[in-house]
């Protein structure tokens, strides 16, 4: 009992002179102000990275290369040595995998019944990186900017270029499929939607840099630097994470089944009226 | 462009998420898939195969359930048949006996009234000799009214014994 009692003391005194240590030793001086880096948070206009020396891109170019390697490794890990044993009467991880797989096929038939093959391929692979995405901010990754400057990369959505393409490639998923259903007259009925690139860019961009610049200023006063982190840094990433996954790939299964759907002829849609 | 919107970065993403989608879709999405596809299948059609086995045993349990009904019947029209060839078996012993015992009656009747005859003959044939005897008597006897008396009660001793 004595033991633990000196482990205790021992252990929070090491946390007392950390603290103290880190508050009077002081910070070098800011390389930017807290507006600043809020405008860069948004803009990348200062910090960037050179890609392979080819190019200057923002951070979240490259954070969703990291994300895909990422992803794209670890399913090649569950593809040699997971799935190759599993059974009949699954396992946790198995369950989990099934789940996951399950769960967006299980959303692409329910809002797509008619052509849903793509549609579940794509949702899995978009809300795995929405997903995985959102939650990379949490590892810490650094990089060296053109400047210089080593900087954390940041979640791949919370550049406005990541979010838009995700937005637009998710409206060609959608207008992909008003073609495979409907042929010609489908590209009319997809661009009636014409506001949906724009809405599903933005808010996933909203949402995910909300996240980022709340982090930034969290972090970039040292006395909230403490506690606040986990709830801010970690709670509410794992829980816009869930949230913008569902989002997206719920917004697209709909949009996508409610186009590809095969219209039906005029005289079959007028006795649909009369019924 | 506002915002530092750049559309080189933005093919770029595309790109990456082609990749993205490609590789999961065939690396992980299709594999999972097509396990869980297998599995339905083997429990769909373990499921198939214990409603035939199912439907097979109901239909032998109805087709022994006839069976069982038309032994019952077999049985039943067995009894009555044997009822019945017991009852005319019957029938015919009692035919039988009544017509024995008609014939045991009338052979007896037979016999009775011929043994009456043969008594009531013996009796005249008796008679007739006591008769001549006693006719003889008288006819040698002084009196032949006592002769005949006394000749009577010695007969009516020998009854007697």
């Amino acid at each position: 009992m004595k033991q633990h009692k000196k482990g205790l003391a021992l252990w929070l005194t090491a946390i007392l002179l950390l603290l103290a240590g880190a508050l009077l030793t002081g910070s070098p001086g800011r390389a930017e102000s807290v507006q600043e880096a809020m405008r860069d948070a948004v803009l990348h206009s200062a910090n960037r990275i050179s890609l392979f020396g080819l190019k200057t891109v923002n951070p979240g170019l490259i954070s969703a290369f990291t994300v895909t390697a990422i992803l794209l490794l670890a399913a090649a890990g569950i593809r040699i040595f997971a799935i190759p044993r599993f059974r009949f009467a699954p396992g946790k991880f198995q369950m989990l995998l099934e789940e996951a797989v399950g769960l967006f096929d299980r959303m692409a038939s329910s809002s797509s019944p008619h052509r849903s093959r793509f549609l579940g391929a794509y949702i899995f692979g978009a809300g795995a990186y929405i997903f995985v995405g959102t939650l990379f901010e949490l590892l810490g990754i650094q990089a060296v900017t053109t400047l210089g400057h080593p900087i954390t990369l940041p979640a791949p959505l919370s550049d406005v270029n990541a979010a838009i393409g995700m937005g637009t490639f998710s409206f060609l998923v959608i207008v992909s499929g008003a073609i495979a259903g409907n042929g010609a007259k489908g590209i009319g009925k997809a661009l009636k939607e014409f506001s949906l690139p724009i809405s599903m860019s933005f808010r996933l961009f909203g949402a995910l840099l909300s996240g980022l610049l709340v982090t930034e200023l969290v972090y970039y006063y040292v006395g909230l630097s403490f506690v606040l982190p986990v709830i801010v840094g970690v709670l509410f990433t794992l829980l816009h994470a869930l949230i913008q996954t569902y989002v997206l790939t719920m917004l697209t299964a709909l949009y996508y089944g409610e186009v590809s759907e095969p219209s039906l002829p005029k005289e079959k849609k007028k006795q649909a009226r009369r019924a | 462009m506002p915002l530092n919107i750049d559309l080189q970065q933005i093919l770029l993403h595309w790109m990456n998420l082609a990749i993205l989608v490609g590789g999961l879709y065939f690396i992980l999405f299709k594999p999972v898939k097509q396990f869980i596809e297998k599995r339905e299948a083997h429990y769909r059609e373990r499921d198939e195969q214990a409603q035939a086995k199912l439907a097979e045993a109901e239909r032998i349990k109805s087709e022994y359930q006839a069976k069982l009904d038309g032994a019952d019947e077999e049985i039943r029209q067995s009894r009555a048949k044997v009822q019945l060839a017991v009852q005319q078996t019957a029938e015919e012993q009692l035919n039988q006996a009544k017509a024995q015992a008609q014939q045991i009656l009338t052979h007896a009747r037979a016999e009775a009234e011929h043994d009456r005859e043969e008594i009531l003959h013996s009796s005249q044939r008796e008679l007739r000799r006591l008769a001549a005897e006693a006719t003889k008597k008288l006819a040698l006897q002084s009196d032949p009214f006592d002769q005949f008396l006394d000749l009577a009660e010695e007969g009516g001793k020998n009854e007697d014994r």
